[in-house]
């Protein structure tokens, strides 16, 4: 895990320097970044100055739904998000320089056009976040205050996790792309809002398919306060490190296998 | 350093055929059956025409494939499953891709590798020194690679092949599209460095002058089954090459008749004679001096090239015959 982190690290920093080869690029992508950021937040603005309750959830319960969606998938985004790309190495045949190095082709992947640019996917999240977790009506017990970061990186392994099962399934159909999009972005929709302003059976699913609702929902309940409109029991709450867990076992099963299957299909 | 026992890969291909929806599936062996060994120390070139199952073999080799059935074993590892392992202890280069970051100074890539290998800082300066000496990368260290010709960049991947000291390296196409120059320079390296380091170097190559330069031996691959393995001497005679005896009479005339000996081509006064195999052309020559007045003799031994397609062809052929 150390190594990981140690290529991780050094391979993210090589990019950066890549980047930095291209000085006009890089400040007109940091630019663009940077309005696009803006743009966020003055939609998110806009929307809850003009939302007081959404399923009965007040504006600011809302919003704090929203950021403790909007920081995990950030972060996912952050270490994981060119993992999508996956088929398209695939396709022409870059995974194989990938494969010869001893290094996970996960990291080579992930890391791939890194540059601190990236960091700047977590600020409207945790704007709306400082915002949402001042002016939120809340008891703070230590138990509350705890699960906030716990909710937080519990829900960034959930979504690295389904990330790398998605892409994984690249190894699969090359042409997934679509694919995993509609599952990491739709997953970042999904969570935004209140769940039961979806249907029952379509939250069961994703409770227990895509176990999404662990990345805010449940552990926002308690936090929050709240008796699960679904009905599920309390444990479900605290359930979302758990949930990560698992998921984080199975993405590594997942992409083993991937990769197990590219060696012995090949393209 | 190798070892391939009964090792063949299959690939299955699938494809639509027409407007209907059916499709149709077909197994191709890429690789049949093939079993060698390669000692330490060695210089062996692959050969085979596209589609033959060169990189097949390579991708086995280096842990990018896994067999389909048989045993691999590259430095005492079973590269598909110990890839990590095995990355370490081989180089690889790519002839069609280069393994070096696109935007990134060709030293700093270096570097980054260094670091990705764990050499350490002292063995890592002495080698960079070295590969910078012997493969004359000095003039562009600091250039970024995608600015590199395509002859400095080969030499850029063969260092970072090299970097972390690998007893083998596995060469795919190295001198493709490289100019006079260049493939010499590469082909000077490879030479020394087996020489020298006794590195174990596999090339795959559709350039005979690599192998005519390099290997002392050579595996030819058709049809994903080996056609040939052994010495470039024994490949002439195996492929039933015969040397020419180019001759000059003094004047034109009906093709010369010796004993055993086939006329190719007449051309006035020049004609072209096949010496058969086993036969000395000295005899030949004390023969046909003795009988016609001969201005000039040349003697050609068979070209590489033509070895190799009359050994493709025998392949192709006896094939035909089975079917």
């Amino acid at each position: 895990m150390a190594e990981a982190l140690r290529v991780y690290a050094l391979l993210a920093w090589t990019w950066t320097r890549a980047a930095a080869q291209y000085p006009v690029s890089m400040i007109m992508l940091t630019l663009t970044t940077v309005a696009l950021t803006l743009l966020d937040l003055a939609a998110i603005a806009l929307i809850f100055v003009h939302t007081d309750r959404l399923a009965g959830f007040s504006g600011t319960e809302v919003m704090f739904l929203y950021a403790t969606s909007l920081v995990p998938f950030a972060m996912a985004d952050i270490v994981l998000g060119t993992a999508e790309r996956l088929g398209q190495h695939v396709r022409e045949g870059s995974l194989d320089t990938m494969l010869v190095r001893p290094v996970s082709p996960l990291i080579q992947l992930a890391t791939e056009d890194f540059t601190p640019r990236r960091l700047g996917k977590l600020l409207p999240g945790v704007v709306v976040l400082a915002v949402a977790l001042e002016r939120a009506d809340v008891d703070w017990t230590p138990g509350r205050i705890v699960m906030i970061p716990l909710m937080l990186v519990s829900g960034t392994l959930i979504f690295g996790a389904l990330w790398v099962i998605t892409a994984a399934f690249q190894f699969v159909v090359v042409d997934g792309r679509e694919a995993t999009s509609s599952v990491t972005y739709g997953g970042a929709f999904l969570t935004q809002y209140p769940m039961h302003i979806f249907g029952r059976d379509f939250v069961r699913t994703l409770t227990f398919v895509l176990p999404l609702a662990f990345v805010n929902w449940q552990p926002a309940l308690y936090v929050l306060d709240r008796p699960d409109p679904h009905g599920l029991p309390a444990a479900a709450r605290f359930a979302s490190p758990a949930v990560a867990a698992v998921l984080c076992v199975l993405a590594a099963l997942a992409w083993r296998a991937g990769l197990r299957r590219y060696r012995s299909t090949g393209n | 350093m190798i070892e391939m026992r009964d090792v063949s890969r299959t690939f299955v291909i699938r494809s639509r055929d027409g407007r209907r929806l059916r499709r149709s599936r077909t197994v191709v062996r890429a690789v049949d059956g093939i079993s060698f060994t390669i000692g330490a120390g060695e210089f062996v070139g692959y050969l085979g025409p596209n589609g033959a199952g060169k990189s097949t073999t390579i991708k086995m080799l280096t842990g990018i494939l896994a067999a389909s059935a048989g045993s691999v074993r590259v430095a005492g590892l079973d590269p598909a499953r110990q890839r990590t392992a095995l990355a370490r202890r081989i180089g690889v280069v790519f002839g069609q891709r280069t393994t070096l970051w696109w935007d990134l100074p060709l030293r700093d890539s270096l570097t980054l590798i260094r670091h990705l290998y764990r050499v350490d800082a002292a063995a890592h300066r002495a080698r960079l020194a070295e590969l910078t000496e012997v493969l004359d990368l000095g003039p562009f260290l600091g250039t970024p690679v995608r600015q590199l010709s395509l002859g400095q960049r080969m030499r850029g991947d063969l260092a970072a092949a090299l970097l972390h000291d690998p007893p083998l390296l596995v060469l795919d196409e190295p001198t493709i599209g490289l100019d006079v120059i260049s493939k010499a320079t590469v082909r000077g390296f490879l030479e020394r460095r087996n020489a020298e380091q006794g590195t174990t170097v596999v090339l795959t190559t559709h350039d005979l002058g690599d192998i005519e330069r390099l290997c002392r031996r050579v595996m030819v691959i058709d049809h994903g089954r080996l056609a040939y393995d052994g010495g470039l001497d024994r490949l002439r005679a195996t492929a039933g090459a015969q040397r020419v005896l180019v001759v000059d009479l003094a004047r034109p005339g009906e093709p010369v008749d010796l004993p055993g000996v086939s006329v190719m081509r007449v051309e006035g006064p020049r004609q072209w004679l096949a010496i058969p195999q086993g036969s000395s052309a000295a005899a030949v020559i004390a023969e046909l001096t003795g009988r016609y007045e001969v201005r000039d003799i040349a003697l050609r031994e068979p070209d590489i090239e033509d070895v190799i397609t009359r050994l493709y062809r025998a392949g192709r052929g006896s094939r035909e015959a089975v079917q």
